[in-house]
């Protein structure tokens, strides 16, 4: 929102402030006030009021005119024109020789064989306004040669306070309210705003109006006739141009001009099309024609402004092109309304239709100020316009009323909310400049919010430390660390975890960690041909490609890989992050954290990709929870895996996730000739693994026996099943040696090392537990190699 | 000297010295010291002689023997000597001037940047919680005092489930649950609640440069008896030094937040110029940062905290945006883009 600080100075004494000083406190104490400031006017000197004297054509040119102007000066001065609206006896804005108007000095200039000696300017060449359709035209009454800038308020101090920093302030949608806090922020005395005494109209007849909605809050109008000005004066139009608003005609500007200065919306009808205000929905949906000449689509849910059942605006948000003011409207009905604020914002948006009515609206608006503000709307249209006369009484249905918010705090509150000493005096200034009532007794308060505070920004004793600091200002702060007492912290083994996880995967194994989204991304999926499973989905997807959450990381992962291949011939990806499993019981998603490897190679066959992975598997195991890991088979369950080497993950008898390869389909279309392995566990499961502690043991001093073994056999099961069976408290280490295939068959040699902590032990005694051994395997019918 | 002696003595210092390794220096040493060798054969002519001369031929025949193993020992070091100088020079130069292979892993930055946080706030008594990413509308916007219309919890904003569930829009979901978490130990065993809470939030968003429909931020929350606005902005100030690595000056703006009251945007002094003004922070000296305050009665009441009797504090800082700030990303979709090329420059921070 645009504030000009001469309409701040209607209502509070800014003479010897620093401009730039008083922004930065505002911006510290009240909102944001944007970088740029606009110091406006600074840039035109030396324009004068002066009267065209002479018209004649000018010869060789169809557009120009020489003229001779009269700048008050004791001679005419000479000055070629090109605007078409030059007339003898008009008043007009005159840049003389040496006048500036921005980077311009105004020189002698020839214009197709003519000498001009100065410039007729049009508003918008002086910056006031967008009107170049001519020159201005000057109706005041002064001495030729007057600078215009005694006569116009030109110069101006334009900032633009940031709209997201106000969302909860709607007094501050209107210059009086920010002229409240300026007042505040700099100890001076705020103005009242004038107002017409409205209770002089109530002998006249009253306005036939009817609130049938509880989305109206308040409904306050008055009507009046003989309106005779169609222009707006001068300064108020460079105001409403300075503050971003288009002059339209002098009744439109009017209540713009009241919007600005006290943020309350007005709207103008012509009273024949408004005859019995009826404030209502209708449960139909239709069409209807905005006064912007739009056609908009009118729900149920939309409140409308009707004449009887006719519809004539909508709400808070744009009149109807019907009602608008037109060139026969002799009389006007002017509306000063209050309206529910979320009805508001939700109506605009599905119109998408968002106006300077429509945002003060959603703030909520203070109801008290409808009346204020048509009272200052008669004020200042009388002042312009004397022949106005008003053929109503103030008609005003007051529907929903605030209640009335009364804080009582104590200065002990305010200390620990603030831990500094503030004075009772400070605090009391402080919240009376703001408009609130204050009693005190000792250190006792007893607070009343004033209405344009009491919609839903202050409702709080909290919100009243707001006020009391933001004012007393946080720079000047004494800063102070808390008293609480320290306490060891305690590490969550579901953060830590993931932490090591992190670690071990990084500098260990040398993969990258990459980020992803939660959900399916359907078009990358298709590139690889990865069906998306069935799963929890967004509600009403904007965009078709993410509306299911995905129920694994390893399928985003794969694509991942796919835009990769070319970073190395070999190389591994990793996250931790979340998935979802459907629903739990409770109707809530399943959602689980997850850590997900994918490993990659151009170079390396399956079976040594896959072991790498086994190995990480069981480090992470091993490192962290001091876990043993064991591999169960299983059946693919998903398109993108190999029905072949699909294992589950079993660690302290909880299946934690699978280990499996990439189905060669989908392989294919991430690398012509790739191997790719995965592994996805459930970081939670893993988490709550009771990690067990370490367990100390001595080394023998006495030396070990090592004994290696070759079984025929194919898998190494039965052997780790023997071992355990004998289960010898000598056996300190077994270790696969190697596997290898001939004639008879693939055999395994394991090499099993036996020590004791106490003797050296016998070639006999470790025989006869090699021998067992071998008798529970071949019992399995596994025989030594001969 | 003996005849015999002589000419053996000439004929080993002719042997020894065509000697070029330890090998044929062991052959000689056998050949004239070894049982059967040359000057044990000497003293096989000792029969011949007279008593007198025997004597003289016996020390002779010694003196060469400890002549011959003397000279013998004396070369094996001198061609030991050889050796090591020929084996030192043998070794060729290593040409590391030539490009290597590393083999290393990556972090993603926005877990260093974390890491690095949540290591300021350990050290500060802060406990690292974890928490879903998935919430419920009460976490997510009742619980902290958003009220039903708040167009936070409009359609276009924020990602709804099926079930009515939605993907949290903000850090601040977690509140609810620290606070019920450690309330018991607040207020029976007076132990302040210090707690930050990074994780992953989304926003409904179109994704540009600047703008990601999933990023992360940390939430940080501090509740005890006595915490006022000024212990907030100690804290803001410290942590943030400590964050950044340098002195830090910090402002509080008024910034409104439901959950939050009063609120404050908090800006800190330009990192680049420190507070003079430059092109990176548009000349004022400041950047906005993240948004804190006290955190709102309400909120506390819903976390079953009396707000008659606690205060806090909250904040929130953006973990992605410190992050781009860090490394100097420019593309905020580059983080989530899942380019190795990009992201696998980040090793272990400092």
């Amino acid at each position: 929102m645009l504030i000009s600080l001469n309409w701040i100075s209607d209502f509070v004494d800014l003479s010897g402030v620093d401009t730039d000083k008083l922004l930065k406190q505002f911006s510290l104490s009240t909102a944001e006030v944007e970088n740029d400031i606009f110091y406006k006017g600074r840039d035109i000197s030396g324009i004068v009021v002066a009267e065209i004297k002479s018209v004649e054509e000018h010869p060789e040119s169809k557009k120009l005119h020489l003229l001779k102007v009269d700048a008050g000066e004791a001679e005419l001065v000479d000055v070629v024109c090109g605007a078409p609206n030059v007339k003898v006896g008009m008043k007009t804005a005159f840049a003389k020789l040496g006048a500036k108007i921005g980077d311009i000095t105004i020189a002698p200039r020839s214009l197709a064989g003519y000498t001009s000696h100065g410039m007729c300017c049009s508003e918008s060449e002086l910056g006031i306004s967008d009107d170049n359709s001519g020159i201005m035209c000057i109706t005041e009454d002064v001495p030729l040669g007057t600078d215009l800038k005694e006569i116009y308020d030109i110069e101006d101090v334009i900032f633009e306070v940031d709209n997201k920093s106000l969302t909860n302030r709607p007094d501050l949608w209107g210059h009086y309210g920010i002229a409240r806090e300026i007042a505040t922020l700099l100890g001076r005395e705020l103005k009242p705003l004038e107002v017409a005494d409205v209770s002089k109209y109530n002998a006249l007849p009253e306005i036939d109006l009817k609130i049938e909605d509880k989305l109206c809050h308040r409904y306050s109008c008055i009507s009046f006739k003989n309106i005779s000005r169609t222009v707006s004066p001068v300064n108020m139009r460079i105001r409403l141009f300075y503050c971003g608003m288009r002059a339209i005609n002098y009744l439109a500007d009017l209540t713009n001009y009241l919007m600005l200065e006290t943020g309350q919306p007005m709207h103008a009808f012509d009273s024949r099309k408004i005859e019995k205000i009826r404030v209502k929905r209708f449960a139909d949906s239709f069409g209807f024609a905005t006064l912007d000449g739009n056609e908009r689509k009118i729900d149920d849910q939309t409140l409308m402004i009707c004449n009887g059942d006719t519809p004539v605006a909508i709400a808070g948000i744009m009149g109807g092109l019907d009602s608008e003011i037109v060139e026969d409207t002799t009389s006007l009905t002017l509306e000063s309304a209050t309206f529910d604020a979320a009805s508001i914002r939700k109506s605009s948006s599905r119109l998408g239709l968002r106006t300077d009515a429509s945002m003060r609206y959603e703030k909520s608006l203070d109801p008290e100020l409808t009346v204020t503000a048509i009272a200052r709307f008669i004020k200042l249209l009388s002042q312009y316009d004397a022949g106005v006369e008003v053929i109503s009484r103030l008609t005003d249905e007051y529907a929903y009323k605030y209640d009335e918010i009364v804080l009582n705090f104590n200065k002990d509150y305010v200390n620990r909310y603030t831990g500094i000493e503030i004075s009772n005096e400070t605090i009391v200034n402080t919240l009376v400049a703001l408009g609130f009532e204050v009693k005190c007794d000792g250190d006792e308060f007893s607070v009343k919010v004033p209405s344009w505070r009491g919609t839903k920004d202050v409702t709080l004793k909290a919100d009243i430390i707001e006020e009391i600091t933001r004012i007393y200002g946080y720079d000047n702060f004494d800063v102070n660390t808390t008293l609480a007492p320290l306490y060891p912290v305690r590490a969550f083994d579901e953060k830590s975890v993931e932490e090591q996880i992190k670690d071990i995967l990084v500098k260990r194994y040398s993969l990258h960690e990459l980020h992803s989204y939660i959900w399916a991304y359907a078009e990358e999926y298709k590139k690889l041909g990865i069906e998306i499973e069935e799963n929890v989905k967004l509600l009403e997807a904007t965009n078709p490609n993410i509306e299911t959450i995905r129920r694994s990381i390893i399928p985003t992962q794969l694509c991942q890989l796919k835009i990769n291949t070319s970073f190395a011939k070999e190389f591994g990806i990793f996250e931790v992050g979340r998935v979802v499993k459907g629903f739990k019981e409770d109707g809530l998603v399943n959602e689980r954290k997850m850590l997900a490897v994918s490993l990659f190679s151009k170079e390396s066959d399956m079976e040594k990709l896959y072991f790498d992975a086994v190995g990480m598997i069981c480090t992470l195991a091993d490192d962290i929870k001091h876990a043993k890991v064991t591999f169960e088979a299983s059946e693919a369950d998903h398109g993108y895996v190999h029905p072949k080497n699909y294992n589950s993950i079993i660690c302290g008898d909880v299946e934690i996730g699978k280990i499996g390869i990439i189905h060669p389909t989908v392989a294919k279309k991430i690398d012509k000739k790739c191997s790719v392995v995965f592994f996805e566990l459930d970081a939670n499961l893993f988490a709550e693994i009771e990690a067990t502690d370490i367990k100390y043991i001595e080394t023998s001093k006495f030396p070990s026996i090592d004994v290696d073994l070759t079984f025929v056999v194919d898998k190494y099961k039965p052997i780790a099943d023997a071992i355990a069976k004998v289960n010898s408290p000598l056996i300190t280490k077994e270790k696969l040696v190697g596997t290898y295939t001939d004639e008879s068959g693939k055999s395994i040699t394991v090499r099993l090392t036996f020590s004791d902590s106490e003797r050296t032990l016998t070639k006999d005694e470790v025989m006869a537990i090699v021998d067992k051994i071998i008798a529970e395997l071949s019992s399995v019918g596994v025989a030594l190699k001969a | 000297m003996n005849e015999n002696i002589l000419e053996l003595k000439n004929l080993f210092d002719a042997s020894i010295a065509k000697v070029l390794d330890a090998s044929a220096l062991d052959e000689i040493r056998v050949s004239y010291l070894g049982k059967n060798g040359s000057v044990t054969g000497l003293l096989k002519n000792m029969g011949a002689l007279s008593p007198d001369e025997r004597k003289t031929y016996g020390k002779d025949v010694n003196d060469l023997k400890n002549y011959i193993s003397g000279a013998i020992d004396e070369k094996l070091i001198y061609l030991n000597e050889q050796a090591l100088k020929k084996e030192l020079e043998a070794m060729p130069e290593f040409d590391v001037s030539a490009p290597v292979d590393t083999d290393r892993g990556s972090y993603h930055p926005i877990t260093l940047v974390q890491r690095q946080c949540e290591n300021v706030f350990r050290t500060m008594g802060f406990t690292i919680e974890d928490y879903s990413e998935i919430v419920t509308d009460y976490e997510c916007f009742e619980a902290l005092n958003i009220p039903k219309f708040h167009p936070a919890r409009d359609m276009q904003d924020t990602y709804y489930l099926e079930n009515g569930q939605l993907l949290k829009s903000h850090t601040s979901a977690a509140q609810n649950a620290i606070y019920k978490k450690y309330k018991k130990a607040l207020v029976e065993e007076g132990k302040p609640i210090r707690a930050i809470f990074p994780g992953r939030c989304f926003r409904n968003e179109n994704t540009d440069a600047c703008h990601e429909n999933t990023f992360f931020q940390m939430e940080g929350v501090m509740v005890d008896k006595n915490i006022s606005i000024s212990n907030l902005i100690f804290f803001m100030k410290t942590m943030l030094s400590a964050v950044f690595e340098k002195d830090i000056n910090v402002r509080l703006r008024p910034g409104f937040f439901p959950f939050v009251e009063p609120g404050f945007e908090l800006d800190i002094s330009c990192l680049i110029c420190g507070g003079e003004g430059c092109p990176s922070c548009k000349h004022s000296g400041w950047l906005e940062l993240c948004p804190c305050g006290m955190i709102h009665p309400n909120v506390l009441r819903e976390g079953g905290i009396d707000p008659e009797e606690y205060t806090g504090f909250a904040f929130g800082l953006g973990l992605t945006r410190l992050a781009m700030m860090k490394y100097g990303v420019k593309d905020i979709r580059d983080l989530n883009g899942g380019s190795l090329a990009n992201l696998a420059q980040f090793t272990e921070d400092k």
